[in-house]
């Protein structure tokens, strides 16, 4: 056990330096040229032997690699080139990340606690209409991709809709952000969420059936318990054990909905930052988003890892 | 007193059926109603982009500016878009696009992650540790925002780089191949395979490590089958199952990924039309933009759901039909 936790860590910063290369030599060795990428086609000659100087660009990876990193480390990612000119990048993000990071917690909050009821009741009811309807319904949800979702959805709920004499709508505002209580966050956080609800139905109904079939939950009804008691104390607590390790998977799946919802309805988190800076090509930002997702979503498995051995006496990692 | 011997007679035959298992999967598949229609999508969708040049009636690319963002019609079908484009044209050159995608990519990630999970599997040590190293550091990154990324970063270079080259060595065919979008293919191909190889690996891999300590193979190895041999012949076949069911779960996601690329701008680019960039002209980069004109975008929404769907029905047919104890 605490082999397993040595060599995990030991493993980590291994694994945080290949993905800090990995992002580093694509973002700036991937696009070409990276001050021609930045500069455009026509600039002059002496300008970007200028530029080059003044960015580190001419000198040899390993050295920009390593300027570049310790350089992150100290918080600094760069600065923006073209859209917010001079601004750094971690700035930038700083003053993003609370937005997206409501947004994300409202759709897990609305989204986790009805996906664990409708995974519990699938899974009491299993086979009945309840069961088989909301397992369609989990298919469907994720097999309509977010970029169809959006326009379709915002079309229906935010529009007046004349249906013969009658005027319909709109029923909510979308766009932009009015923080967490406002109507505006309903569209987006119901979009980013069904991702979660879909999940966590089908995990909590698949494990919720494990559970109700095992000896302790047929104990503790042969010994009289109420049958409620036998399904929170005893089924539902060893049942959503296993769905600790879908968190990890739900925070990456979100940071990659925010990057799409938020551009399309003008929420300005990060994501809407890495989306523009996708468009207009700066890829300072694109890496440090690349790089501040990636080493937390490794910290997040690693601490989820971790946490299950406490969490579930019975797990022992060899 | 000669003890005689009981005379060898030949066992019993046994009926076999040599593909019985298989089609008593088959037959476990045809009964899940769900999955049977998605099969038949599927099939469409396949049969659609083979044959889509014959079947277009217009031109991808082709403008009418007599009838722009006309409704559905006798003449289109499926209405037109803001240049006059045909929609069901621009449709069906999208599921070739999307059906070019999936084929390759589930072809590159089949090959490369049955291999390389099954080198790891099957010798571990040395190999097994660096094949799985190798896997732990490209699930470091979260998928989908690592796809986006390599699409983004790689595109210009690959491309710009393609050109020139081309243009270079005067190779009319390759300055061709970049200007007709294959490029973009190959960057979209690229940017899913290599993460689409990583699961599966493991997948095979952990399967591998267990039958490997089944007794048969055991015995195969006792009397001498060479390694190469038992990969094919003993523990592939075994382990069969719950690779086509990972693949088949997964072939929706690459539909969606290539959506969401080139909706992006970062897949196949205009006018080459993909299913993704053909919403996102209509929709408008954003909402306020978003017209009146109902089938310009719920037609490709609703194409796509169905597709996707159709996937991952299959998938789930398939996954019921191969481990029925489920």
């Amino acid at each position: 056990m605490l082999a397993y936790i040595v060599r995990r860590l030991l493993w980590l910063p291994v694994l945080l330096i290949l993905i800090s290369l990995i992002t580093f030599a694509l973002g700036i060795y991937g696009p070409g040229d990276p001050v021609q990428v930045m500069m455009g086609l026509h600039a002059r000659p002496d300008i970007i032997a200028q530029v080059r100087k003044e960015y580190g660009l001419d000198q040899p990876f390993p050295v920009q690699y390593w300027n570049y990193m310790t350089n992150a480390l100290r918080g600094n990612f760069g600065y923006s080139l073209v859209k917010y000119q001079g601004q750094r990048v971690s700035d930038l993000i700083a003053k993003r990340l609370p937005v997206t990071l409501q947004l994300n917690l409202v759709s897990v909050c609305w989204s986790l606690p009805l996906a664990i009821a409708l995974g519990i009741f699938a899974a009491l009811k299993r086979k009945s209409w309840l069961d088989v309807f909301l397992r369609g319904m989990v298919i469907l949800a994720v097999s309509i991709p977010v970029i169809g979702l959006q326009p379709v959805l915002t079309f229906l709920f935010s529009r007046k809709h004349e249906i013969g004499p009658m005027t319909l709508g709109p029923f909510l505002p979308v766009g932009g952000w009015g923080g967490i209580f406002s109507p505006q966050v309903i569209l987006p956080a119901f979009i980013l969420g069904l991702g979660v609800l879909a999940v966590f139905t089908r995990q909590t109904r698949a494990a919720m059936i494990d559970v109700l079939n095992a000896d302790y939950v047929r104990t503790a009804r042969a010994k009289g318990l109420k049958e409620w008691m036998v399904l929170v104390r005893h089924a539902l607590r060893n049942a959503l054990i296993p769905l600790v390790t879908l968190i990890g998977f739900v925070l990456a799946g979100m940071f990659a909905g925010s990057f799409i919802i938020e551009s399309f309805y003008g929420i300005p988190g990060v994501g809407q930052l890495a989306y523009d800076a996708l468009i207009s090509k700066e890829y300072y930002i694109i890496m440090a988003f690349t790089l501040m997702i990636a080493v937390v979503y490794v910290l997040m498995n690693l601490l989820i890892d971790i946490l299950y051995v406490f969490v579930d006496p019975r797990i022992r990692y060899k | 007193m000669a003890v005689t011997a009981p005379a060898l007679t030949a066992p019993p035959e046994i009926e076999t059926e040599p593909r019985a298992a298989w089609r008593e999967t088959w037959r476990r598949f045809a009964r899940n109603r769900p999955a049977l229609s998605g099969l038949v999508v599927i099939i469409l969708l396949f049969l659609t982009a083979l044959f889509g040049p014959a079947l277009a009636p217009y031109g991808y690319a082709k403008t009418d500016l007599d009838s722009v963002n006309a409704p559905p019609s006798a003449k289109h079908w499926l209405g037109t878009d803001d240049l006059g484009r045909d929609m069901l044209t621009r449709m069906i050159y999208g599921a070739r696009s999307v059906a070019f995608v999936i084929v390759i990519v589930a072809t590159v990630s089949l090959t490369l992650g049955v291999t390389m999970g099954a080198l790891a599997g099957y010798f571990g040590g040395a190999t097994d540790t660096f094949i799985s190293r190798l896997i732990d550091v490209l699930f470091a990154f979260p998928e989908l925002l690592f796809i986006f990324f390599i699409a983004a970063t790689i595109k210009p270079a690959l491309v710009n780089n393609l050109k020139a080259f081309a243009q270079a060595n005067d190779l009319q065919w390759l300055v061709e191949f970049v200007r007709s979008g294959y490029a973009d293919y190959l960057v979209v191909m690229l940017a899913l395979s290599v993460l689409g190889w990583a699961g599966l690996a493991r997948l095979v891999r952990a399967q591998f490590l267990s039958l490997r300590e089944k007794e048969f193979v055991l015995s195969a190895q006792a009397v001498g089958v060479p390694g190469h041999k038992i990969i094919l012949r003993y523990l592939l076949p075994n382990a069969m199952a719950p690779i086509i069911v990972a693949i088949s779960m997964g072939l929706g996601g690459i539909a969606i990924a290539e959506g969401v690329l080139a909706y992006l701008g970062i897949g196949l680019q205009p006018p080459n039309p993909s299913w993704g960039n053909i919403l996102a002209d209509n929709v408008g980069r954003h909402w306020r933009d978003w017209p009146d004109m109902l089938w310009l975008v719920f037609i490709p929404v609703i194409i796509i759901t169905t597709v996707v769907l159709a996937f991952n029905f299959v998938g789930d047919g398939l996954n019921e039909a191969l481990n029925p104890e489920l």
